[in-house]
This record gives C-alpha cells, structure tokens and sequence, in this order.
C-alpha cells in the first residue's frame, strides 16, 4: 500500500498535479474574499440599525477581542513552523507545531464563544435586531471557516504527517488557508471592532 | 440458461451505470451534463409551452393565478440555471480540454463533484412540485415576497437551497476550467493562439468566480431569515429588502455574461470554420470579451431603476450600460468581415450561427433601449423585457448552443446528425421565435405587464398574444425535430471520422469520440488554428506516443458528497436537524476522503489507432 502511495506521489508530481493544486488553492481563496467582502458590506450596509440594544461602540470588548486576535496570531506563526519543519524534514516538530495550531485555533473559538455569550446577555440577539443578524453571520462564518480549519490540521495529523511530497503539498494548502483566514479576521477586527469602537 | 444470461445483462447495465456514476472522466462529464440540462431544457420548455398556453385567448383560464406564478418562476429557474449554463459547461467539458492539448481538466474528482451538485440541484428544486409547492417569487425571488412572512411554503426554500447547491457547484467549476487553461495547455499553445471558445471559457470562469460569492451569500441571507428568523429582509427589524436586490443583481448580471460570451466562442469557432478563413481581428475579439467581462461587474443597477437610487447613481449605470454595446458591436463587425469573401459553408451549424448574428443584434439594441433610465421607467415589468430577454437568450445563447449540438456532436459521440431533419430543425425554430417573441415588444409597449396570469379581452392584445402562442407552436415543433436527430444519429448516424468539418483546432485532430487519454501523442502547437495549420505543412514534427498515460481512477465520492447536500438539504426544508446533520455528515466525510485519499490512478498504454 504504501509503495503505491509513494508511487502515486512521485507520478503526481511529475504531471504537475502539486502546483495545480496551489493554485486551484489561490483561486479558491479569492472566491472566498469575495464571499468575505459581501458579509462584511452586509454588515456595514446594516449595522447602523441597532433599534436600542447596543450598538458597536457599547457592546465590544477590545482587550478579549485583542487577546483573540494575538491567538489567532499566534497560530499564523505556528503554521509556518510546521511547514518550515516539512523542509527540514523534522517530523517530530511537524507533528508539534500542526497540533499547536489547532490548540490555538480552539482557543480563538473558546474567546469567540465567550464574546458571543456576552453580546447575547446583553441583548444582542440573531433574531432581534438587523445588526444582531448581520453580526453574528460574518463572526459565525468566520469561526466556522476557523473550525474546518481545525479539522483539516487534525486530520492531516492523523493521515498525512508523513514526509511524502503528497503530505507536503497537503501541508502547504491547509497553511494556506489558514493564513487566509487569520487575514480575514484582521481585516474583521479593523473594520469591525476598532472602527465600530472608535464611531 | 437464459435466467443466466438475464443475469449477466443486468449486471452489465449495472456496471455501466456504476461507472457512470464513479467517472472522473471529462468527456463523460460533459455527456453527463448535455443529457441532464438537455431534459431539463425540455422540462424548462414545457413550463414556458403551458404559460404561452395560458395567454392565447384574454380571461383563459387553463392555470390558476398561482399556478402561474409557479410555472413562470420555475421556466425562469430552470432556463437560467439548470438548463443553458449547464448545457454550456457540458460543451467546455466536452471540448475546451481537447482544444488546448491536455489529457483533462485541472482537477477531475471537482469536475466530478461539480456535476452531481448540480444534479442535486436541480433534482431538489424540481422536486418541489411534488412537495408543497415550486417557488413563486420570479427567477430574482425579490425580498420581501420571498420571506417567510409573505410566503410560508417550503417552495422559496427549495429554490433558496436548490440554487445554493447547484452554484456552488458552478463555482467549483470556474476554479477547475480557469486552472486547467492557465496551467495546462500543450507545448505551443501560448494564450494568444488558444480558440475563441477557450478565451471565453477561461474569461466566464472568471465572472463565475467572482459573481457567485455575492449569490451564495445572499443565499445564506434569506436561508437564515427564513430558518433561523434573523432580520436581513425583515423591516421592523431594521432589515433592508434592497440589499437583497443588490446582492442579486451584482450577480445577475455577470450571469447573463456567464450565459453569452461562450456563445461568443461557439459563433467565433462555427463561423470561421465554415467561412474557410481565420477568424477577422482575432485579437480585438479577445480583448473586446475581457472588456465585456470587465464591464459586466459595473452594470448592475440598469436592473434596479425604478428602486430610485438617485439621478447620479442612475446616470452612472447609464453610461456603463451603454458603452457595452462598444465591445459587442465590434464582435459582430468580425463576425461578418469572417464571413466576407470567404467560401462559406451552410451547414446546420453555420445557419444557426449566422441566424444569430442579427438577433442578437435586436436583442441587444432593444437592452440599450432599457438601459435607459427614462425609457426604462416605461419598460420595466413589462412584456417589452420578456421579449429583450429571449432575444438575447434563445436568439443569442440557444442558437449558439444549436450551432455547438450540430458542430461537436460527431466529436462528442462519432455520428453525425441528419443535415436534412438540421434544416427542418434550423427553419422551424428561426422562424417559430421570431413569431412568437417580436410581438411581445408591441405587447409590452402597450402596456402588458410581464409576469400577470391574464388580460382583458378588448385591450388591443388579443391578436398578438395569439400570434405569439402560435409561433411557440411553430418553435416547439422545432425543438422536437432536433430530439429526432439526435434520436436517429445516436442509432444509425452516419459515422464521422476524426475531422468531418475540416476543422481548425485540436479537438479535430484526435478520434471521435476521443479515447480516455484524448491524445495519444500530445499536439505541439506552432500558430492559431494549430490543426489547421498542422494538415496543410509538410514538415512532419511529432511528439513519439506515450507508452505510459497517467490517469485519475473512477471514485464514487463525489456523488456521495452531493448526495449528503441533498438529504441535508431536505432534512432543512422539512426542519429536521437530525437529518441535516445526516447528510452534512456524509458531505464532510466525503471532503476528508478526497483531501486524503491518494489515488495511484490508471496507466494507459494507448492502442494503435488510438495512437494514430
Ligand atoms: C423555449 C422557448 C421559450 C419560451 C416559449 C419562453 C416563454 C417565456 C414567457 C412567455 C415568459 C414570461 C412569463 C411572464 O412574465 O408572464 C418567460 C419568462 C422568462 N424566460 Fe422564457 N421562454 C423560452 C425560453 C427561455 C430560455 C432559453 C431562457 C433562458 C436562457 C428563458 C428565460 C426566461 C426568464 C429568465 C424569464 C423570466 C422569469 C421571471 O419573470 O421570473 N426562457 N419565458
């Protein structure tokens, strides 16, 4: 089985299937900023209409939003090493550094799931209120592109940790989207949190 | 003994079927998809044969007001998303590949996935019939009639989730064909030698990518406020119906794009090659699609006129609509300098082409008028925009995709269809349409609205609804000649050989059908019209044939995949969390096996006439 693995791996790559495969990657990801900007327009189109419950500016909590994004951070960081370790061929520090990141990521949902607890205590409800809605979907959409994250790592943990040039490719696309999610959030925690605590 | 033989013949249709069902195969893809948005194009018609039914007399009543609403909203729907922009890929899978050289798309399992979303797609939304009622809400399903306050059926959540599927599968699509041309084109084949049909492949992948995402989103949107009760559309709540609009739009109109620049490519294949010359202005011809792609994304609001956005906003809107007709005009002045003083063909294929040339130039002197904002306060909603619209899509895009069914069936299955039932075929649907659609322009000006189940008798619009059901008439006859066609070529079609048109690009020079590996010696490409050129040198370079061709193996996964969206789909619809988590289950499941499944794939030796 796994001769054919390794057999499989080299003919891959000798077709050029590796860097279809980034690239189909890239193009992947600028779908997704496209779909990102239309939740965030939404949001920014809508979040005006508060109809009494807070609004932006009373509701977030800066220093925990903060410490979410440092995690989130963090594990951007923690995603290079792993790919850094492929090179270097480290399978011990691969190992390591794939299951750091998704304690990280866990973390950054653990804050997020404490943020939205609060909004909802304070009134902030999906249904209530348009600025609930829209709020809730851009955060929500993007914690659950944070949670496939986390599944993805977990599961090239458990398949792929390997160093075949197949584990390698599929090491580099997990990090790819993973950096593209962090990139989404700073892009949220700018427009929405700074901004929408500074109005 | 024949009990036995009973038994092996099913277990060969069994086979068969499975291996349809597990096929990463492009061609048989593309087949897939030509004979699934084929039927579904019939069904699509049929829904437009019972409303054209509906209005050949004033205070008919063959449907009910509501029925109507359903039948208009479904043929819109259908047409739009499961019939022609299907049939479309259906033609890029069949060919685009072989016309740049390459044994197959970028990424064979997403092609697969691509195609059994949109299965399930159309499948969920054409199932609503039977489950609580179709949609109702037009094919732009404005909030707020769309919302769970002013319509509390199931039927605007099989189109919520219907669409959803089947675009992101679409999407899917727009990523692998854009890949596979960027990255995998034969030696030679630089960007500005690749056909017309592949320009426009590679430039609608584009749009696909970037016009979906506002789509799906907007999706999400009223899934959520029709599932979960949040307030996007809800305007006690502070909601905004507009916003529903503009994110449909930002969509809507690349979308029209998605369906007629690979027209374009289809006109700009058929008309050279049977006018026997190059393409005239090849390169404007590009450029004039990137402009049209461009502009495409900063028309949006001609649609939303009478919303009143505002004199300036309108202006704006104006102007990038009109420049459109710039690019266009300068691919319909190509398409006659092809055809001018060349020795031109009048095959079935060439008539639909060159019967599009002027229609689609009604339709889009008639989108200019509406593009208008003044003008347009008159026009809108009424049958004045029924009639632009199926001047642009049948007279544009339908004819397009005759002209592409008689020019690449032989390559897609080795027969050629009947030139003398093509004739019957071209006449009747030529003429069927422009009876039954320039009246409707007369309709609308004087004051018809569109999408209304009746009129009153001794409005002035009698005759010419008449007269416009009697050109359907005329037209479906038309449409059922070219069923027989196929019907008759599929069983005893005269054989075509590799090249039956004299062809000049390269999926001509390979069999017909294609074997598996599509060459067995990849082509090496010296100019345009690479195969053209390649039978008239004498110089015999070629690539030595490939012993060892590295093939992705058939996997059942990607159906699975679809199927777990469908169940979850209907497990939403009927409000049941177990069963959405069923089916979400199997989805996810099926994407862990296709991140880690490592596929040693087939290696195939061709034969010898493969190799040919
Ligand atoms: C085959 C013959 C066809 C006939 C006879 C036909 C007829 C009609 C008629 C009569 C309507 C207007 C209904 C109303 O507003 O009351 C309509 C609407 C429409 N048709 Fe067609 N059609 C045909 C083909 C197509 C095709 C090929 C497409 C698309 C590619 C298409 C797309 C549409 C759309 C988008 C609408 C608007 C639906 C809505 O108002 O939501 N039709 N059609």
């Amino acid at each position: 089985m796994s001769d054919a693995r390794e057999a499989a791996g080299a003919l891959a790559f000798a077709d050029g299937a590796h860097e279809r495969a980034r690239f189909g990657m890239w193009i992947f990801l600028s779908a997704e900023c496209a779909f990102f900007a239309c939740l965030i327009g939404a949001y920014l189109a809508l979040h005006g209409r508060t109809l009494g419950v807070p609004g932006p500016g009373a509701l977030f909590d800066i220093p925990v939003t903060l410490a979410a994004t440092l995690v989130l951070l963090v594990s951007s960081l923690t995603m290079v090493l792993a790919v850094d370790a492929i090179e270097r061929e480290a399978v011990d520090a691969l190992k390591g550094w794939l299951a750091t990141t998704a304690a990280l990521g866990v973390t950054f949902l653990g804050f997020e799931a404490y943020d939205f607890a609060d909004y909802w205590a304070r009134g902030v409800t999906l249904q209530g209120t348009v600025f609930g809605s829209s709020v809730y979907t851009l955060l929500g959409f993007h914690g659950l592109h944070v949670a496939f994250g986390i599944f993805w790592i977990l599961s090239l943990l458990r398949a792929c940790a390997a160093l075949t040039a197949e584990g390698a490719v599929k090491t580099y696309l997990a990090s790819l989207y993973w950096h593209f999610v962090d990139v989404v959030w700073i892009v949220i925690f700018s427009v929405v949190y700074l901004v929408g605590k500074a109005t | 003994m024949a009990m036995a033989l009973g038994r092996a013949a099913t277990a060969a249709v069994r086979l068969r079927a499975w291996s349809w069902l597990t096929t990463v195969d492009h061609k048989r893809i593309g087949i897939l998809y030509l004979v699934t948005s084929a039927f579904l194009f019939l069904v699509g018609g049929f829904e437009a044969f019972l409303i054209r039914l509906q209005l050949i007399r004033p205070d008919n009543h063959l449907v009910s007001s509501a029925m109507y609403s359903q039948l208009f909203t479904m043929h819109g729907t259908t047409m739009i998303f499961l019939a022609v922009m299907p049939i479309l890929v259906g033609f890029m899978n069949a060919v685009m590949p072989l016309m740049i050289g390459a044994r197959d798309v970028a990424f064979p399992r997403l092609n697969a996935l691509s195609y059994w979303m949109y299965l399930a797609g159309a499948l969920l939304l054409n199932s609503s019939w039977f489950l609580g009622g179709a949609p109702n809400a037009g094919w732009f399903n404005y909030a707020p009639i769309s919302t769970g306050a002013y319509n509390p059926g199931p039927g605007i959540d099989f189109y919520d989730l219907g669409v959803q599927i089947a675009g992101i599968g679409t999407l899917m699509t727009g990523i692998n064909f854009l890949v596979t041309i960027l990255a995998m084109r034969t030696e030679g084949m630089s960007l500005m030698r690749m056909p017309l049909f592949v320009w426009t492949t590679l430039i609608t992948s584009l749009l696909i990518i970037f016009a979906f995402p506002p789509l799906t989103a907007n999706l999400f949107f009223l899934m959520f406020d029709r599932l979960a009760g949040t307030a996007f559309f809800n305007v006690p709540h502070g909601g905004d119906v507009v916003l529903w609009e503009q994110l449909f739009w930002t969509f809507g109109h690349p979308e029209v794009y998605i369906l007629v620049l690979p027209a374009f490519g289809i006109i700009s294949e058929v008309v050279a090659t049977f006018s026997r010359k190059p393409l005239f202005g090849y390169a404007s011809m590009v450029w004039a699609v990137e402009v049209i792609a461009f502009l495409s994304f900063i028309v949006w609001s001609h649609h939303m006129f009478p919303v009143g956005l505002g004199p300036t906003v309108n202006t704006m809107f104006v102007l990038t609509s009109m420049a459109i007709a710039v690019p266009t005009g300068i691919k319909i002045f190509n398409w006659i300098a092809t055809m001018w003083g060349g020795r031109i063909q009048l095959t079935t294929a060439m008539l639909f082409a060159m019967s599009f040339i002027p229609t689609f130039v009604v339709g889009g002197t008639s989108g200019v008028m509406t593009a208008l904002a003044p003008a347009d306060m008159q026009f809108h909603d009424s049958y004045f925009v029924v009639a632009h619209l199926h001047y642009v899509l049948i007279g544009g895009t339908l004819m397009a995709v005759f002209a592409a069914a008689y020019y690449w069936f032989p390559k897609i299955t080795g027969r050629l269809m009947s030139e003398r039932l093509g004739r019957w075929n071209f006449w009747l649907v030529t003429v069927g349409f422009n009876v039954a659609f320039l009246p409707q322009h007369f309709i609308g000006l004087w004051g018809m609205p569109r999408r209304v189940y009746t009129y009153g008798p001794g409005l002035g619009l009698s005759f010419w609804n008449a007269l416009s059901t009697v050109g359907v008439f005329i037209l479906t006859l038309g449409i059922l000649v070219m069923v027989m066609n196929v019907v008759h070529a599929l069983r005893r079609g005269e054989a075509a050989g590799p090249d039956p048109w004299d062809g000049r690009t390269l999926e001509w020079s390979t069999a017909s059908p294609a074997p598996p590996y599509n060459f067995a010696r990849l082509p090496r490409v010296r100019g345009r019209d690479a195969f053209w050129e390649q039978k008239r040198s004498t110089e015999r370079e070629l690539w030595p044939v490939d012993r060892h061709i590295h093939l992705p193996s058939p996997t059942p996964v990607p159906a699975l995949m679809a199927l777990g969206l469908l169940v979850a789909a209907y497990g939403a619809i009927f409000r049941s969390i177990p069963v959405v988590a069923a089916g979400l289950g199997l989805t996810v499941y099926g994407i862990h096996r296709s991140m880690f499944d490592v596929d040693p794939g087939v290696i195939v030796t061709p034969t010898e006439e493969g190799a040919a």
